[in-house]
């Protein structure tokens, strides 16, 4: 209704007076609709000023003006070009470069890993295998803690209130804390290596995981506990036999969904002191190796597509095609 | 249905049943060793994970010890004057370059002998450069430790200027410089110290014989002859000497810990609490109480002439030397602001591209599949690189982070939009369709309203999740407190300062958590999240 219809002598438009009650009625609705547009425009407003605040402040504190710096966008991609668009094949499987000098930058075959005398793994591929490890090792240590706490944090398996409300604060403190300063700590009690890595990113997935089971767990159809509850099953049969079969498909598509995540995650961590294809990048773009930093960052690429596809069918045969939505 | 309980069911009965649902009484291997069979797959690839990473060797060869006091250091800090013995007898009291107790330390835990004594002064070969760097140096000094070298806490660089020898024995800092042959000065030196490191713990410091006391136990060490250090009687638990003759470690508990050496005694006295957390040493205001500085500022006499009292206070706590409040503060604003605007700018691009990508929308097949698949290119190119591709192009600074979640977000909140725009009911867009209304009315008011709550609360949980990123790839120079957290936590000497870090970063995670959580349950109306 346009704005214009909206007098406060309420007519309606083919100029039939309305009863007094019904005016009544459309005083009310307009007033209703009023507020409703004057809180969206209050809010978009408050949203505005906040983003340009925002925008003002990042662009003040950053090193760069973002005008002054539009012209060096794609300085990644040409500080980073090879001198031969070969070069990134022959660093990716540590091939020997006909511009070998000696130096770092071309010593591709230095890298590889022998598994026999004649068999090797190219050095990327093992440590994004490393990686691949630390994700699933630590998304497996998640999924075993989180699995043995989401049941004491739900609701309609514990009654008790405090003890319901330990763990989940727990979880919460768990997937809250900053990954990173977990791996620091470990950094400087293990030294620079996957297990920090593997440390952080499980004890995240113990918090994140936890969370998303105790809330499938509450979803849960109780008549299955009922039915073992008549028959005096002690509290661990009720959880393992009706409860459990009920929610493993949607677990176990959880813990996939969070391994598609710690496959980000443990690169991301390797980047700072966690071992890994992430330390490996971090060293040759520093170092500024074109080749060498194009070819990890084609195989993380192609990774996290593969990662994330078959864990997508897997998820898809698991649990149908239930949509998973975060933030619902 | 008739209740089973009260007719036992006869054998034909249970017969007939299983042969209508063969299925529930067929025992299928698989179904039955299913989980056994997981779990022994994941205790395998556990073992193997074990012997890849090499666990049980960086296990055992993990620093233990320091563990427990990098732990401590969170909420504690450690004051270590040192107590060098001199050949002849004198007592020198050394404290490190930024003592939390400030310049001119004098605590109510030590307690001093001294008198005056005739002393040698060891000749001195320092260079011109070796006199500004001893000038410098000795500013930090306790002026009644006279002659005190640079403490090992201080810089690598203006250590390397002094010969291990000019380290003692110099005069005061006015004439350090002077070349001077030995002659003889008479100065007051200590000649006997305690120390009480905690309730009931002392450590009794004289030339030849330290005595250390903790609880009733109590045991004495003799210095010399030589080089040689020796513990008269038993050595309880609490005392250790590695090698017979060398060094001698005493553990006080949390209290602190004492290092004898023949040639002096090195005290870390530890207390709980964050030092100088609001002053620095430095600041005029430091080390007065509360009321004192209210006093001060409130009514007192202008310490700096150029402006008030309130401005300089407020600007020695901003500035703060040891905790960086101003910094830490701003780092932190710009990872807030990182994780706001890179997902506000995601939905708003991923809006109208999920609108093309969704199948139901538009009918075409191309576009759809360009744009899903641009989504997946987004996503999939991690964020640590996108992280890294902004950082080259706008410099480090929040600019580079904000695109960072900005870019990997479109692809992930446009392939959610997407999917939850193919899942909507087709009622509604029949309904407004069937009256006549135009295609961006039949979006507007048959689609809209039902993916709108969807979309914001998606966009709200990103936006949680995201202020959690943010912090981490700030660590790769993208901006935000990544990068400070992980320069506190390299030097190993910084704990306090990554706890204090991490209590705001919590302390803002829970927030927006929370106001994500309520906004979204709004959002979402009665439906259960």
């Amino acid at each position: 209704m346009s704005l214009a219809t909206l007098s406060p002598n309420a007519a309606s438009r083919d100029g039939v007076p309305l009863s007094a009650q019904g005016a009544l009625v459309e005083r009310h609705w307009r007033e209703q609709a009023g507020r409703r547009r004057l809180y969206t425009v209050g809010g978009l407003a408050v949203l505005l000023l906040a983003l340009s605040g925002s925008l003002w402040f990042a662009n003040e504190t950053n090193a760069g003006k973002f005008f002054d710096r539009l012209p060096y966008f794609f300085d990644f991609f040409i500080d980073l070009a090879p001198r031969d668009p070969m070069e990134i094949w022959r660093a990716l499987f540590d091939l020997p470069s006909p511009y070998d000098d000696g130096s770092f930058k071309y010593n591709y075959p230095e890298g590889r890993v022998y598994l026999t005398q004649s068999f090797y793994i190219p050095e990327y591929f093992y440590k994004m295998l490393e990686t691949l490890n630390i994700a699933i090792l630590s998304t497996l240590i998640g999924f075993t803690f989180g699995f043995l706490l989401c049941f004491v944090a739900s609701k309609n398996l514990v009654r008790n209130a405090w003890l319901r409300g330990t763990v989940r604060r727990l979880m919460e403190l768990l997937r809250a804390f900053p990954e990173i300063v977990i791996a620091g700590f470990f950094v400087a009690i293990l030294t620079i290596g996957p297990i920090p890595a593997i440390i952080a990113v499980s004890i995240h997935t113990v918090g994140s995981l936890g969370k998303m089971f105790f809330e499938v767990v509450e979803n849960a159809d109780m008549r299955p506990d009922e039915g073992l509850r008549a028959v005096g099953a002690n509290w661990f049969e009720r959880v393992w036999f009706a409860i459990v079969p009920q929610v493993a498909p949607n677990f176990i598509s959880y813990a996939l969904l969070r391994l598609e995540i710690n496959v980000r995650a443990s690169t991301i961590i390797g980047a700072v002191g966690g071992g890994g294809i992430g330390e490996v990048l971090r060293l040759s773009i520093s170092r500024g190796h074109e080749a060498k930093t194009l070819a990890i960052i084609l195989l993380l690429f192609l990774t996290i597509v593969a990662v994330d596809q078959f864990s997508a069918w897997l998820r898809k045969r698991l649990v149908g095609n239930q949509a998973f939505e975060f933030g619902r | 249905m008739a209740s089973t309980a009260s007719l036992p069911l006869s054998q034909s009965d249970v017969d007939d049943i299983a042969a209508r649902h063969p299925e529930v009484f067929k025992n299928r291997p698989w179904r039955r060793y299913r989980a056994p069979l997981a779990i022994l797959a994941v205790v395998l690839y556990s073992v193997y994970c074990w012997s890849f990473f090499g666990i049980g060797k960086v296990l055992q060869d993990a620093n233990w010890d320091i563990a427990g006091n990098y732990l401590a250091d969170w909420i504690s800090y450690e004051v270590r004057p040192d107590f060098e013995i001199e050949p002849d007898g004198a007592i020198l009291l050394e404290w490190p370059r930024f003592s939390p107790l400030g310049s001119d330390p004098d605590p109510d835990w030590i307690s001093m002998q001294t008198a005056t004594m005739e002393r040698v002064r060891a000749t001195d070969g320092a260079t011109p450069a070796a006199t500004a760097a001893e000038k410098t140096a000795n500013s930090f000094m306790v002026p009644d430790a006279k002659g005190t070298a640079p403490s090992s806490a201080g810089t690598s660089s203006s250590f390397s200027f002094m010969a291990p020898d000019a380290a003692t024995g110099q005069g005061t800092a006015g004439d350090a410089g002077e070349p001077a042959a030995p002659e003889t000065v008479i100065e007051e030196v200590i000649t006997e110290a305690t120390v009480e490191v905690g309730r009931g713990n002392l450590i009794e410091i004289a030339p030849t014989r330290v005595v250390l006391t903790r609880g009733s136990e109590s045991v004495a060490v003799r210095l010399g002859p030589g080089e040689l250090v020796t513990v008269e009687g038993e050595m309880p638990d609490w005392v250790q000497q590695k090698r017979a003759g060398r060094k001698v470690l005493a553990s006080f508990g949390f209290d602190g810990r004492a290092e004898i050496d023949y040639d002096g005694v090195k005290v870390r006295h530890r207390f709980i609490g964050w030092e100088n957390f609001v002053f620095d040493a430095n600041s005029p205001f430091w080390g007065k109480s509360a009321g004192e500085v209210l006093g001060l500022i409130v009514s007192g006499e202008r310490i700096d002439p150029e402006r008030s009292n309130l401005s300089l206070a407020w600007n020695n706590i901003l500035y703060n030397a040891d905790w960086q409040h101003l910094d830490v503060w701003t780092k932190l604003l710009q990872t807030i602001v990182m994780a706001f605007v890179g997902t506000l700018f995601a939905g708003v691009v991923a809006f109208p591209l999920a609108f093309l990508a969704a199948r139901n929308i538009t009918r075409s097949r191309i576009l759809n599949q360009i744009n899903k698949r641009f989504f997946d290119f987004l996503r999939s190119v991690d964020m640590l690189i996108w992280a890294l591709f902004f950082t080259r192009a706008f410099g480090p600074g929040p600019l580079a982070g904000m695109s960072a979640i900005f870019f990997t977000d479109t692809g992930t909140l446009g392939k959610l939009y997407a999917e939850a725009l193919e899942n909507i009911d087709d009622k509604q867009r029949e309904g407004v369709r069937s009256v006549g209304a135009s295609p961006a009315s039949v979006q507007r008011f048959g689609v809209l309203p039902q993916v709108l709550p969807v979309f914001a609360s998606q966009a709200l949980y990103f936006w949680e999740s995201n202020t959690r990123s943010a912090t981490i790839i700030g660590a790769v120079g993208a901006g935000g407190i990544g990068l400070k957290l992980w320069e506190a936590m390299r030097t190993n000497q910084d704990w306090e300062n990554v706890a204090y870090m991490v209590i705001l970063i919590l302390a803002v995670v829970f927030l927006f958590d929370g106001i994500s959580n309520a906004l979204r349950s709004r959002l979402m109306g009665g439906q259960k999240r």
